[in-house]
């Protein structure tokens, strides 16, 4: 069963088209890596099926409702959840406060929201890190603050925009089990990401974009040995 | 100790008039305390929810023009301003929210100061309701003493206190402070950020307008150039909640203490009295450079500063 389904997806900004006719779907339970060079659009196409931007042509359907032109704390509510490539932890306020703020989304009460927000914080290990002011957090973890406080929302979609950018290996190793226990969980995934060989490993689906066009889609192995996407892409990364 | 500390406070301020203080202290004292009253309002929006205003004598003069007409025009007791003006101001602040809070950061401020501006030129043309530059005169006062005015504003400070303690600390304080550090993150956990800001510059407004609407009945003169002034009301609101401490507690009423005792003293200094805007403003510099958080946020700081100077 497709939870999002992405449908002629163009989006322009002046005479730049970001995005043209887009059309995949992502399967319940599963996760669907989004690759692409630098600059191909995946982000746009993130904040579209998120609600920051409506989309120019098409529409995105999520769990069969079109949600194109919705606003984001709307289509939040309906159960999808982001991160975002810059991250955007709201700096003056501890890691706890961070995630209690998100958890507010699905409990009334504060007691709740804690509760709620501890398990996140366990579940994401950053329990040790809650009283930190989120400023002064190191990148890798405010990366996975960043994932922790989207679980908070309790969603059953989530979108990760390059949650493992500048990570040291053993970061990178600690979010790949997350990612994995996150989709044991049932959350269906979308990730944006260039590191490869994690990509590769934790995708159950790839779609590739180019230009802001779809080249190729497919399992892992058909991926990697796709003549267009080795020419737009991955031959770049194996001739570096 | 701390959580017993507001009720100190305010017992301690309710047994003051008992002192016998004289008129001109008593003066100062209810100043201080509807001063607070506005910045703990200002602090609401501006502080916790990060949206600057720059034109909260609106909000204010509403709320006195309020009382005002109500017993100029229906010949009823001013006091019936006090709840009153909390359906007046709210309304119009439903109004403002939905013009300015499209607008984000300066340009909100801008749109703000403009609404002050417009209200205050509005305010002088209407004759026909507010007897524009003439002012509203309030025939006999309700006490000729002081000390009931003080209790009155008295109430109205600590129920403003409890009010903004309680919902900074919910769900709605979250939500506000999410909008300050982040709006677009905001908006991705779900929170809807345009209802947050209105609601907040909703409650933000009501409680100005409730010292607004104290203000005509203490001082049984309003006009427009008094209530809707931008330096002595709106200006006077952010310095007040800037020295005190943005996003604190006790910010207002520190900076409430702070301002009208320094307005006082500056304008009592022969010659130099009349540019005490112009103090104002230095000090207003200096706080940003020095203290960002104000005195009650950067307390640390400060004790620490004063704990060298000690040893030294």
């Amino acid at each position: 069963m497709a939870v999002i389904e992405v449908k002629g997806v163009s989006r322009f900004f002046g005479g730049l088209a970001a995005l043209t006719d887009v059309t995949f779907d992502v399967q319940k339970g599963t996760i669907l890596g989004l690759i692409g060079p630098n600059g191909a659009g995946k982000t746009t196409l993130f904040n579209v099926v998120n609600g920051f931007y409506a989309p120019s042509r098409g529409e995105v359907r999520f769990n069969g409702n079109v949600i194109s032109g919705l606003k984001p704390h709307q289509i939040c509510r309906m159960g999808m959840a982001r991160t975002f490539q810059v991250v955007k932890p709201l700096q003056r306020m501890s890691v706890l406060d961070n995630v209690i703020a998100s958890a507010f989304l699905r409990v009334k009460n504060r007691t709740e929201a804690e509760q709620l927000a501890f398990d996140t914080l366990r579940f994401t290990g950053l329990y040790e890190d809650r009283d930190v002011i989120s400023k002064g957090l190191p990148l890798g973890k405010r990366k996975r603050l960043e994932i922790a406080r989207a679980l908070a929302t309790q969603p059953e979609m989530l979108l990760l925009d390059e949650s493992f950018a500048g990570l040291n290996p053993a970061e990178l190793d600690q979010s790949i089990d997350i990612i994995r226990n996150i989709k044991a969980k049932g959350i269906t995934i979308m990730i944006i990401e260039h590191h490869m060989k994690v990509i590769m490993s934790i995708s159950d689906h790839i779609v590739v974009l180019n230009y802001g066009q779809k080249i190729a889609e497919g399992s892992p192995d058909q991926i990697r040995s796709n003549p267009l996407v080795v020419e737009a892409y991955l031959g770049e990364v194996q001739g570096a | 100790m701390k959580k017993a500390s507001p009720y100190l406070l305010a017992a301690i301020l309710a047994v003051l008039p008992l002192l016998g203080l004289s008129s001109y202290w008593m003066h100062i004292l209810i100043l201080v305390v509807m001063w607070s009253v506005i910045g703990m309002a200002w602090n609401l929006l501006g502080g916790y929810c990060g949206q600057v205003s720059f034109g909260h004598a609106a909000f204010f003069g509403v709320g006195a023009y309020t009382s005002g007409i109500l017993y100029n025009k229906l010949h009823i007791s001013a006091w019936w301003g006090i709840p009153l003006s909390i359906v007046a101001t709210a309304v119009f602040a439903l109004v403002i929210g939905f013009i300015c809070l499209r607008l984000r950061g300066p340009f909100f401020a801008l749109g703000t100061l403009a609404m002050g501006v417009i209200l205050r030129v509005s305010a002088e043309n209407l004759t026909g309701i507010t007897e524009g530059d003439l002012g509203i005169m309030l025939q006999e006062r309700t006490w000729v003493e002081k000390t009931w005015y003080f209790y009155i504003i008295l109430l109205l400070a600590m129920l403003a206190f409890i009010a903004i303690k309680m919902i900074v600390e919910s769900k709605l304080g979250y939500y506000f402070v999410a909008i300050r550090e982040d709006q677009d993150a905001a908006e991705s956990l779900g929170i809807n950020t345009t209802f947050y800001k209105t609601v907040a510059l909703t409650l933000s407004a009501v409680i100005t307008g409730l010292a607004g609407a104290f203000y005509t009945n203490y001082m049984g003169y309003i006009d427009p150039k008094i209530v809707f002034a931008l330096h002595d009301i709106s200006v006077v609101t952010i310095m007040v909640v800037m020295v005190g401490g943005v996003a604190t507690y006790w910010g207002p009423f520190v900076g409430a203490i702070i301002m009208v005792f320094l307005a006082e003293m500056i304008r009592s200094i022969p010659k130099l009295g009349a540019a005490h805007h112009t103090f104002f403003g230095i000090l207003l510099i200096v706080i940003i450079i020095y203290l960002p958080n104000g005195i009650v946020g950067d307390l640390p700081k400060l004790k620490r500063l004063f704990g060298v100077r000690r040893s030294a």
